[in-house]
Order: C-alpha cells, then sequence, then structure tokens
C-alpha cells in the first residue's frame, strides 16, 4: 500500500511507533540486564578449558596456560603507540584476558595478552587446575606426591599415560584426606574452641559484673575460678588434638610444573579442589558445574571473600530479613487497622495517611542516619548502660548490629505493610461488616473473625513486598550492622542462641564489598555477578508470589463486590 | 410431630448470669481491642514521624549559640583569684584538661597555678644570666607550646611548657615541667636588646627573628645529632635584615619560615619575604581604620588576625596575584562593636579565636564560617589579657592583676548558613568556593562544610537520570496504557513493575564495573545508537505503514512493541558495528581522547552518563507504572467521543487524554525525582565521589546520599561533621518527604476529579 510520507506523519503515527519503541526498549533493557547477570552468574562454575601457548611479544616467548574470561578488540594505533610491534595494515587487534592462576609464581593471576601473538595452542589433557585457600588457582602439570617429604609417586611426562594417572588418583586420595582433616580442625576451632571462648568472656563479663555490684562473697568468685579452669583444661587437650591434627594435614606435599617451566612445592592441605578440565567428559563438567554451585551457596568464603560460598551472606539476610518481618507485620497491620477501622476519618487520618505513604519515599539512608543515630548511639547505648555495665567500655547494643538493622529495616518497610493492609481493609464491602455486627458481633469480634481474615491475603502481600524491599535494601544497613566478614553466625549453639547483637553478613553489601572494596577485582567479578544473580532471584520470587496473591484477592473480592 | 413454639421462647432467656457475664466479657474485650489497638496505632505512627524530629534534633545544636559562665565553687560563681607571681604578663594559658593554668611575667617567672583556685602548683625563674632582663615575649605556636623571650642582651632563650599525666589511686595527676628545646643557654641573636621577637620551626630548623634599636636580625638554628651520643647540637647562623621604614611593635613569623609579618605602630602592616635568595619587604599597607591592637595567627599560621581599636577584626592570608606574586590578601571583617579590641586569644583545635574590647565584652568567632557566636560582658572596664583552653572549652581572664575561670560550651561555631550554602574564601584557595572537604591528616585543617557541592551533585545525578527516565518512561507508559492490546499490557506492566523491586546494589555494581568500562570503550557507539534506534523505528514503521494490507493484517494492532524488538536489537547492533568507522572518520579513531584534547572535557570512567542510565533505570519503573495508572484512569467515554469526532487516536491522546491525565503524569516524575535524589547504592558505585561542582556529563560527583554513606561510620558522634550529615540527612528528608506530598496531593485530587465524570 502507498502511503505518503506526508500524511503518515501528520496521522500521528511516527509517535505512537515511538512510544511503542520505548516499551520495546525498557524491556530489552530489563531481559538484557537479568540475562547478563544470568550469564555472567552462572558461566563462572562452568570449568573452562585450560589453553596453553607460547606467547611472543616483541622478542620475548613465555609459555603460559590459563583459561579464557573475556575477549576485546583495541584499535592497532593504540598498540602501535604503547610500543607493541604490530603488523602493517591491521585496524584493530583482538585482546584477551587470560587467568593465568599462579599467583605465587608470577605476581598477578590475570593478563591481557594479543591473541595474534599467541602460538602452538593446546589444550593438555594433563593440566590440571586446582583450586587453593591462598594465592588462588593453580595451573600446572603434576609431576610427584610425597608423604612426610618422601616421594610417593611421580611422573615426568606431559601425556596422559596410566603413569600419570597413578599419580593423580594418588594426589586425589591425599586431598580428600587433606580435606576430611580439615573439616574435622575446622569443627574442633569453630564450634568447640569458639564455645570455650564465648563461655571464658562471659565469666569474665559475670566476674566483672560482681564487681561493679561490689559483691564481697568469695565463694561466687571461687565459682568462677572453679569454671575457668575447666575451660582451661579443656582447651588445653583440644589444643593438644588440634596440634595432631596439624601435623598430619601437612603430612603430604605435591610437586607440579607450572607452564614456564617453573616447579613448585605445595602442601596438599592449601588445596581445595583439583581437577583435569581439559580431560573432563560432559558429565563430568555438569557434576563439578552443579558441586561448585553447591559449594557457592553452602560454604564460607575464601581469600578475602573472592573465592568460596557466600553461606554466611545468606544466613544473615534471612536472619535479619526475618527478625524484620517478626517485627514488622504485627505493627504494621495495628496501625493499618488503627488508621482503617478506629480513627476517626478526618483531615488528621487524611494527613497521617499522607504522611506514611510518603515515608515509602524517604530515601533510605536517611532512615539509616536515624537507625545509626537513635537506635544505636541513643537506644543502644542506653542499654548498655542500664543491662552490661560490665561490658563496658566495649558497646554491647551501642553498637552497630543485627538487631538495629532489623529494627531499622522494619521502620523503612513499616509504610509498604500498612498501605497494602489498608488497601486490603477498604476492599472488603460494607455489607460483610454490617452483616456481622447485625447479627451481635462485637467490632472487635467482628474484626477478628470476620474483616482480618479477609484481609489476611492483603497482608500477606504487604508483608511479602517489605521482606522483598528490605532483602535488597543495603545503603542503611551499611550504618547499622554489616560487615563484610563476620566471624561467626548470629545463630549458633552458645546461649542465648541468637546473638542480635553481633555483625552480621549481608548479599547486597557483599556484592558492594567483593565488587568495590576488593584488593582483587578481576578474581571476585564473577562471584558477585553469581551473587547478584541470587539475590535478583530471591527477590523477583518474593516479588512474584506477591503479585500472585494479590491478583487472587482481587478475583475473589471481584465476586463480593457484585 | 408439633413443635411449641412459645416454650421455645420462653426457654430463651438472656438475661441468665452466665449470659450476661459473657456480655460484659464481649463488651470489655471489644473495649480492651479499641484502646489497644488505637494505643498500637498512634505509636507506630509517631513511631515513624520521629524520625523527623530526631534528626531535627540531633541538627539544632548545630545552630546554638555558644554559652559562657563563670566557674562555679560552692554553687555560686567563684570569686576573681589574685594572679599568682610578680609583674606583668607575658604569656597566659592553660593545659589541656584546662586544669592547670601558666603565667610567664615580665619579671622572668613561670607560674603553674590551679586554674580555679590560683593556688601556685610550681614556680620557676627563667635562668635568665645576671644582669640581664626580659625585654620581650614570643610564642611559636600553641600546638608545639614553645616560648621564647628576648633579652636585653640580645639574646634569646627559648622554653616549652609540658606535661605529665599519672594516675596514682585511679585519679589523674597532672604535673608540669618545663623543657628548654634549644638548650637552656640563651642564644645570641642580637647586638642590644630585642624589643620584638618572633619564632617558628619544626623537627628540622628553626627560626628566630629579633627587632632591636639596630633593625631586624634573623637566625637560623639547625640541629646536628651527634651518632655516637646521640646529643643534638644547635647550630645558630644570623644575618640581618633589611631596614624598614616602619616603627615595630609587633612582629610574627609563619610557619614556613618564609613570611615574616610585622605590625607598625599605628595601622601599617608590612610582609617581608625571607626567600633563601635575600630577604626583601613586599608590602606595606594600612591594615586597619584604628591602631592596630591585636596581631595573631590563626591556627596552623597560615592567616594573620588585625584587631584595631575601633573594634574592628580582619583576617588576612597570603595569595597569588595576576602576576603569580604572593601577596597577603584581607579576606573578611568580623562584625564586632566599636569599642578598641585590646585582647585576642587563638583557639588551639579550631580556625576560631575571641576577643575582648575595652568594655569588657568578650567575642568569640569562627573564621570560616565568619560567625559571632558569642558575645557577653565578662568584666566591667578594661581587662588586659584573655586565654582559651587548648579544648576551648575554658577561659582565662585577667584584670586588674586578678584572673577569672570561665567554662566555654562551644560545640559546633564552624557552622553557619553562610558555611554550609555560601561561597567561602577558604585558607590556601585563589578565591572564594564551594567545597566539601570534611576530614584531613593534619591537626590544623580547615573543614570545609559546603554542602553545596553535595547538593549540586545529588541534582546533576537526579537530572541525567531524569533525561532518560521521563521520556522512555512516560512514552511507554502511553503505549502500555493507550494502545497496547490488553493481552500484551498484562504480562507488560506486572514485568516492568518487578523491576522497580530490583536491588539498586545490583544495578550500582553492573554500572560501575560493566556499564562503565563499556561505555568507555564504546563511547562513540552509545551516541550512534541513541541516533540510530529512534530512525530505525521510524523506518521500520514507515515500511510497515507501505506494506501491502495483507501482511500488515497479519499482525493486529497494538503489538508493535513486539515488531519492533528485533528492530531496536538489529539496530543496536548495527549502530556499535558501525561505530569502529564513525569514531575513525569524526574523532580521529578514539572519541574519548578527542572528548579531552578538542573539546577540553575531563572524561572520568565512571561519570554522570553512567550515573544517569543506571539510575534512569532505577527510576524507569516508578514513573512508568504511576503514569500508566493515570493515562489508563482516564474515562473511556472521553477518548470515545473523541475518536467518534473523527480525530486520529493519536490526536485523541494528545488533545484529550494527556490533559486529563497530566497532573497524574506531573506527580509520577516527582516521585521519580524523589527516588533519584535519594538514591545512594547506586551513585556510590557508579561515580568517583569526588565532591565537584561541574555539570559536565562526563564527570563524576558526589551526592548527599552517598556522601552519608561515605562518611557517616567514620565520623565521631556528636562532632560537627556528625551533624552536618544528619542535617545533610534531614534536607534529603525534607525535600523527598516534600516532594512526595506534592505529588500525593496532586493525584489524589486526580482521583476526586476522575470519580466526578
Amino acid at each position: 500500500m502507498r502511503v505518503s510520507l506526508k500524511e503518515w506523519t501528520k496521522s500521528g503515527e511516527p509517535w505512537v511507533w515511538l512510544n511503542a519503541g520505548a516499551v520495546a526498549i525498557c524491556l530489552i533493557m530489563v531481559v538484557g540486564l537479568l540475562s547478563l547477570i544470568a550469564v555472567r552468574g552462572l558461566g563462572h562454575f562452568w570449568p573452562a578449558n585450560i589453553h596453553q601457548a607460547d606467547y611472543t611479544e616483541n622478542g620475548n616467548t613465555l609459555r603460559m596456560a590459563g583459561e579464557l574470561v573475556e575477549i576485546e578488540n583495541v584499535p592497532a594505533a593504540q598498540l602501535r603507540e604503547s610500543g607493541v610491534n604490530v603488523p602493517e595494515g591491521l585496524e584493530f587487534m583482538q585482546r584477551d584476558l587470560m587467568k593465568i592462576g599462579n599467583r605465587d609464581v608470577g605476581g598477578s593471576d590475570f593478563i591481557w595478552v594479543l591473541d595474534d601473538f599467541m602460538l602452538n595452542r593446546t589444550t593438555p589433557e594433563m593440566m590440571f587446575a586446582a583450586e587453593r585457600r591462598e594465592w588462588g588457582n593453580f595451573y600446572g602439570y603434576l609431576r610427584s606426591l610425597k608423604e612426610n617429604g618422601q616421594v610417593v609417586a611421580s611422573h615426568d611426562g606431559y601425556e596422559k599415560n596410566a603413569e600419570y594417572m597413578n599419580v593423580w588418583n594418588k594426589f586425589q586420595a591425599s586431598i580428600d584426606r587433606a580435606l576430611d582433616l580439615h573439616h574435622q580442625i575446622e569443627e574442633i576451632e569453630k564450634d568447640d574452641i569458639g564455645a570455650i571462648n564465648y563461655e571464658l568472656e562471659r565469666l569474665r563479663l559475670k566476674e566483672r559484673s560482681l564487681q561493679l555490684k561490689e559483691v564481697t562473697d568469695q565463694s561466687r568468685y571461687a565459682e568462677i575460678d572453679q569454671r575457668r579452669k575447666e575451660l582451661d583444661a579443656e582447651y588445653q587437650s583440644l589444643q593438644q588434638v588440634l596440634l595432631d591434627l596439624y601435623t598430619q594435614i601437612n603430612r603430604d606435599t605435591f610437586t607440579a610444573e607450572a607452564a614456564g617451566g617453573q616447579v613448585l612445592e605445595i602442601d596438599v592441605a592449601k588445596v581445595v579442589r583439583a581437577f583435569l578440565p581439559n580431560n573432563m567428559s560432559i558429565t563430568d563438567k555438569v557434576l563439578h558445574y552443579f558441586a561448585k554451585i553447591w559449594e557457592f551457596m553452602s560454604a564460607d568464603p575464601r581469600e578475602a571473600n573472592t573465592e568460596g560460598g557466600i553461606f554466611p551472606a545468606i544466613f544473615g539476610t534471612v536472619m535479619m530479613v526475618i527478625l524484620m518481618a517478626v517485627m514488622v507485620t504485627p505493627f504494621g497491620v495495628i496501625a493499618a487497622v488503627y488508621l482503617r477501622e478506629y480513627a476517626k476519618q478526618g483531615f488528621v487520618t487524611r494527613l497521617i495517611r499522607i504522611a506514611v505513604n510518603n515515608l515509602a519515599g524517604v530515601p533510605s539512608i536517611v532512615y539509616g542516619v536515624f537507625g545509626l543515630g537513635f537506635f544505636v548511639y541513643f537506644l543502644g547505648g542506653h542499654i548498655d548502660d542500664a543491662f552490661f555495665p560490665e561490658a563496658k567500655p566495649a558497646p554491647t547494643f551501642g553498637t552497630p548490629g543485627l538487631m538495629w538493622a532489623s529494627l531499622t529495616l522494619a521502620l523503612l518497610t513499616v509504610p509498604v505493610v500498612i498501605v497494602a493492609t489498608e488497601e486490603g481493609l477498604s476492599r472488603i464491602p460494607r455489607a460483610v461488616r454490617e452483616g456481622s455486627l447485625a447479627l451481635g458481633a462485637t467490632k472487635a469480634e467482628t474484626l477478628w473473625k470476620v474483616v482480618l481474615p479477609m484481609a489476611s491475603p492483603a497482608m500477606m502481600t504487604g508483608v511479602i513486598l517489605a521482606i522483598a524491599r528490605a532483602a535488597g535494601e543495603v545503603a542503611p544497613l551499611m550504618l547499622v550492622g554489616v560487615v563484610k566478614l563476620a566471624p561467626s553466625l548470629p545463630l549458633d549453639t552458645n546461649y542465648p542462641y541468637l546473638h542480635l547483637d553481633q555483625k552480621f553478613m549481608h548479599l547486597g553489601f557483599h556484592i558492594y564489598d567483593v565488587g568495590f572494596q576488593s584488593p582483587n577485582v578481576e578474581a571476585a567479578r564473577p562471584l558477585v555477578y553469581a551473587t547478584a544473580l541470587l539475590l535478583v532471584i530471591v527477590i523477583a520470587l518474593l516479588n512474584l508470589s506477591a503479585i500472585a496473591i494479590r491478583n487472587h484477592l482481587r478475583e475473589k473480592y471481584k465476586a463480593l463486590e457484585m | 410431630m408439633s413443635i411449641d413454639n412459645t416454650s421455645l421462647a420462653t426457654e430463651l432467656d438472656f438475661d441468665t448470669p452466665a449470659a450476661k457475664r459473657l456480655r460484659k466479657f464481649r463488651a470489655l474485650k471489644d473495649k480492651s481491642a479499641s484502646v489497644g489497638i488505637a494505643f498500637g496505632g498512634i505509636s507506630v505512627i509517631v513511631a515513624i514521624l520521629l524520625i523527623f524530629f530526631y534528626l531535627l534534633y540531633e541538627v539544632a545544636p548545630l545552630f546554638h549559640s555558644a554559652e559562657i559562665k563563670q566557674w562555679q565553687a560552692n554553687g555560686q560563681a567563684a570569686a576573681p583569684y589574685e594572679a599568682p607571681g610578680r609583674g606583668k604578663t607575658l604569656y597566659l594559658t592553660m593545659e589541656e584538661q584546662a586544669e592547670i593554668g601558666l603565667r610567664v611575667t615580665d619579671q622572668g617567672e613561670i607560674i603553674f597555678f590551679d586554674t580555679r583556685t590560683g593556688d601556685i602548683l610550681q614556680q620557676q625563674n627563667i635562668p635568665v644570666p645576671a644582669g640581664t632582663e626580659i625585654t620581650s615575649f614570643a610564642l611559636a605556636s600553641d600546638a608545639s607550646r614553645i616560648f621564647a623571650v628576648g633579652l636585653s642582651d640580645g639574646k634569646v632563650l627559648a622554653m616549652k611548657h609540658s606535661y605529665k599525666s599519672t594516675y596514682p589511686d585511679g585519679k589523674r595527676v597532672i604535673t608540669p615541667f618545663l623543657e628548654f628545646p634549644f638548650g637552656e643557654e640563651p642564644l645570641s641573636v642580637a647586638d642590644s636588646a630585642v624589643t620584638e621577637l618572633a619564632l617558628n620551626g619544626d623537627e628540622e630548623a628553626w627560626r628566630i627573628i629579633a627587632s632591636t634599636e639596630q633593625g631586624l636580625a634573623l637566625a637560623n638554628l639547625s640541629f646536628d645529632e651527634n651518632f655516637i651520643t646521640g646529643e643534638v647540637e644547635t647550630t645558630v647562623d644570623t644575618e640581618a635584615l633589611p631596614k624598614l621604614r616602619v616603627p615595630v611593635s609587633k612582629l610574627l613569623l609563619m610557619p614556613d619560615r618564609r613570611w615574616l609579618l610585622i605590625a607598625g605602630n599605628d595601622n601599617k602592616l608590612a610582609v617581608m619575604d625571607l626567600a633563601a635568595d635575600g630577604s626583601e619587604t613586599t608590602q606595606i599597607l594600612d591594615a586597619s581604620t584604628g591602631n592596630i591592637t591585636g596581631f595573631s595567627l590563626l591556627l596552623g599560621g597560615n592567616s594573620l588576625m588585625v584587631a584595631d581599636d575601633n573594634g574592628g577584626i580582619s583576617q588576612w592570608f597570603l595569595i597569588r596575584d595576576d602576576k603569580n606574586i604572593w601577596r597577603l590578601k584581607k579576606i573578611r571583617s568580623f562584625e564586632g562593636g566599636t569599642t578598641a579590641i585590646n585582647g585576642m586569644s587563638m583557639e588551639h583545635r579550631r580556625k576560631g579565636f575571641a576577643t575582648i574590647d575595652t568594655n569588657g565584652s568578650l567575642r568569640l568567632y569562627n573564621s570560616t564560617a565568619n560567625r559571632n557566636v558569642l558575645t557577653e560582658q565578662v568584666v566591667t572596664g578594661t581587662a588586659s589579657t584573655i586565654a582559651l583552653s587548648p579544648r576551648s572549652n575554658a577561659l582565662l581572664v585577667e584584670q586588674d592583676n586578678k584572673l577569672s575561670f570561665w567554662l566555654i560550651d562551644n560545640e559546633h561555631p564552624e557552622v553557619s548558613w553562610d558555611a554550609l550554602w555560601g561561597e567561602v574564601w577558604y585558607e590556601g584557595y585563589q578565591e572564594p568556593d564551594y567545597t566539601w572537604q570534611s576530614s584531613a591528616s593534619t591537626n590544623d585543617f580547615e573543614p570545609k562544610y559546603s554542602l553545596m557541592p553535595l547538593a549540586f551533585g545529588t541534582l546533576k545525578a537526579a537530572f541525567y537520570a531524569m533525561l532518560l527516565a521521563t521520556p522512555l518512561a512516560i512514552c511507554g507508559a502511553i503505549y502500555t496504557a493507550y494502545f497496547m492490546v490488553p493481552a500484551l499490557r498484562r504480562k507488560v506492566k506486572p514485568f516492568i513493575e518487578l523491576m522497580e523491586a530490583l536491588p539498586t546494589v545490583i544495578l550500582g555494581f553492573l554500572a560501575g564495573l560493566w556499564l562503565a568500562p563499556f561505555m568507555e570503550t564504546n563511547l562513540t557507539g552509545i551516541f550512534v545508537c541513541l541516533l540510530m534506534i529512534p530512525a530505525a523505528i521510524l523506518i521500520f514503521a514507515f515500511a510497515w505503514a507501505s506494506m501491502p494490507k495483507h501482511i500488515r493484517y497479519l499482525i493486529p494492532e497494538g503489538w508493535d512493541t513486539a515488531m519492533l524488538i528485533p528492530v531496536i536489537i538489529l539496530a543496536t547492533f548495527f549502530g556499535l558495528w558501525i561505530a569502529d568507522g564513525v569514531e575513525q572518520v569524526l574523532f580521529a579513531g578514539d572519541m574519548r581522547e578527542w572528548i579531552t584534547t578538542e573539546l577540553g572535557i575531563n572524561y572520568d570512567q565512571r561519570n554522570a552518563l553512567v550515573v544517569g542510565i543506571a539510575m534512569g533505570f532505577a527510576v524507569i519503573p516508578t514513573i512508568f507504572s504511576i503514569t500508566e495508572d493515570a493515562i489508563f484512569a482516564v474515562p473511556k467515554h472521553l477518548s470515545y467521543g473523541s475518536l467518534a469526532l473523527g480525530a486520529t487516536p493519536w490526536q485523541t491522546l494528545v488533545r484529550v487524554v494527556m490533559p486529563t491525565a497530566s497532573p497524574g503524569i506531573f506527580s509520577a516524575v516527582m516521585i521519580g525525582m524523589g527516588r533519584a535524589v535519594g538514591e545512594t547504592m547506586i551513585v556510590l558505585m557508579a561515580t568517583g565521589n569526588t565532591p565537584i561542582m561541574d555539570i559536565n556529563i562526563f564527570e563524576g560527583m558526589r551526592t548527599l546520599a552517598a556522601n552519608i554513606a561515605v562518611e557517616m561510620p567514620e565520623s565521631e558522634v556528636g562532632s560537627t561533621h556528625f551533624r552536618i550529615l544528619f542535617l545533610a540527612a534531614f534536607v534529603l528528608f525534607l525535600f523527598t518527604f516534600m516532594v512526595n506530598t506534592l505529588a500525593e496531593t496532586i493525584r489524589q485530587h486526580l482521583r476526586k476529579k476522575y470519580g466526578s465524570l
């Protein structure tokens, strides 16, 4: 069909299309963002192949091996300026970011190399990757395994053969043994010794509190001393066990040859996992992939949060959100019920409603400032004075912690619950209420037996939305209780089990901290993407369930409104 | 079977005791529920409103005036006590806790005394050689606690007062003692009596300037440590300085030991440059309208404070003029009385000072804020000397050889409206400027608490975010609400609203670690895409309109968005693909380089454009959702009427629907703006957080919110800095609260209006 451009413009069609384009752009941005996070976050766990190549730049040749992380194009002119001998006629050169690991050999575990200068590329089957507790990954060929300094097995070739596999299998067995020992050590150090230290600290506080109260009864001091001696003895025996375990775990070492030819001797105890990515079948890779994801979700972070898992952050977030929900639900609902059912509907109520509505739009950092000033320093300081004089000058509640963080977030999200509950209450038809009242029920009974049950999905929606908001909020938490690395979880087996005064880790803050405060950003980045993905999934699920409940609610009362 | 109705009626007795009890109980339950709920509800609301009042409560002390009261002994003001020691006061000061005072007299007595009672704790005589007397006095700086006396034989002796705290029996005991940093032997500086003296220096070298009848003499002190014995040997080199045309009444040497400031007998002020290649007098100027009566260096030694007998006080410091020559310049004068000022005392830790005039009125000032925090008559008549304690919480006033001890409460003198929001001429700056710099490594640093750069940064970030978000969100909402098929709308709307819940920390992280480097390498590509995408949309739309009908009818109206998605993706890739070529042709291969060299604009990797895109992303769902609601809520019969009269859908939208919905759209933009202003994590992560005032899109900024997040954890509780951060939070609170209230009121108004339609 022929249309004249002029007429088409006049009808306003172009504008409609541009508007349609705006929606499309929004959608593309959203989907693009989510897929970016998903791809980068999930890709990290896949065991990538290790490439080996001879890298020649300006006459110097270097044999290197590593994983390919990123590719970019660089203008050749820029390279020429920096003194690289770029062949004539090239406008762009491909530059690769390689993760070469071996930080203890070369100093840095990532390098940028020019793709064209890499010669003799291979993916040697017997090149292994080892994740270590320090110095990052190691890539190289296994050379020998030693027990107490005695060589148990060794091999010198680069090809796959039975001899190599023999060394490799022994190496794997040794790693398993070391991991098992490591687990035992950790259990003793964290749980048993941690509990002893915790009790010792409590005894010290008890003693101090007796002194402060000027109790002169010596028997009570003696009691404390007695217990302290017992604990010390227990500690000594545990220490002995630990010493034993440490000698056992340090028994094995292995030597390996890096791509550059250097031979290193490394403690097996330092290795978390070793694998031959170039020799893995798809099934192996998939298994490895899920093992890595499980480790990510369930393990403690290693190497300044750049490796390992994020379990403490997940735990801290969940803990904080649960506490917050426990606080925000009753208060939010009561406030909403008061505003809708009991308060006189006049100018003041309308004003309050607007104010509450708007508080949801007040920047979260303002709540953080309020939480720090009012909860932490003012309330916390007074609580310390009144209840924890023995711990002074070290603050107990007068310092940012779990309780203040959840209280601050409760305050931040209470408008959300109020607004949602009020909406739910206002949707309940008058007839239902009047019916109940006409049957002789009191107002409280009507509320409790008729109105609130009907409004409960709305409350749920409000609480879920509040949780979703709280889970993603970081700015106020930075002021009232989040830390980059918490020594222990806020919930453990030491009395009083739930430590409200403790600082905690948080997924959102973890993203900020690892992404921006980490010394090794390159290494940390994939982990940050994975953390971000996890956070997005959690929050999206929470929101979707809130939306589903809301829709369900609307459908339900459509029938009533007839 | 028959039912006996009558008997049933008689059986139902509503007034049995049990029923009565139950009714009472239920009434009680009802009553207590309403009381309980009212109490709970009101307290939650009060708790929420508490935020406002608490912030105000923390901020309020900033604007309190200072207070001063005399030391109380036994419930009443302590009477002034006799100044300990003989002779006239040369120097009066206190130690850190303001418990011990020090008085140096022209009789060579050094007396440490209890500031509250005047009891002498320790008394010594300056070891002056026989036959000489003290003719002048100089203080190096309050922080060094080093002072010197000039003697009638042309020699100079420097001393330092020090204090040692011990805790026998858990009580603090402060013991004062005197040290001689350059040895107990007076140093020979000139040949005749030293009438005026100045000295300054640091660990490595000192310089002493002495004025005698013959003129000015200079002595350089250098210290050599004997490696074997560890003894420090002091070498003195003296030289004469050029003659001055003005008589010398007071000398000051700046800490860099290069600039000598000389007060003449009347209102003359001379500046001498003691540069290594020869000293010369660079300036002689009239410093005030009256005679100079006060002449001191402010904390840090970079500013000169001049007071005169007309009550005028002014601050001077060296700045470079057009010819790049250092000139002493009057920076500001302070409001005061008209009575002659006869005493000044500088604060030891802040850029503040106290003056007293001949009527006995004490005034406290802060130089940065140009604020007179206190004016109070402390004595009747003329006080000869005043001295502030190191913590500026106590004051000694000497009158007629009697001392009185005062307590000062002056917590936040650095804050005034001008200091927060105005241009302030800070020490060492070439001109007045808006600067935020709250802390530094040195003690004599002048804190710069201008909120302007932060407020500017906040608005800049919000502006660029809105620049991206407003058109996209509003256009998107228009299409979704008015043109899109309902089936698609039901999917699209919740999807975009879901993004509102996306944690901003994720957006910030992506902006900082992915978008910023991506943009740096693909800057041209971004701009090419900006042009390419709308063009592609229009071209496709026209092509579609020109298609034969049977193809067009394949896809019903309202699915345009779905069709456009591949178009836009292709256009983006195409834009990025041709970007390299465009860059070669237009920008000589590197747009970033071109911007810096050709346009002279700085390019930061984390800049306002990155923030704009990331924060725009965060704001889009907010604006989109409210706008969409507003447009969708416009009654359908309005647009049907318009369409029936022959208007095209677009005309109907622009002329009928949009005007009706415009208040709603306005409130959407306001709420979006409120969100952009208060957003913390994105700005924190996607900008360099440098508090600069520059509208340039390629430079970063620091916003109020990010500033709080950065500085709050390390700010000292109750300090001025802490309270100013609270003030920043309060400003944010007020701003967003007002914007939101406005938007909310408009929305409610709108709802009412639609109700009547």
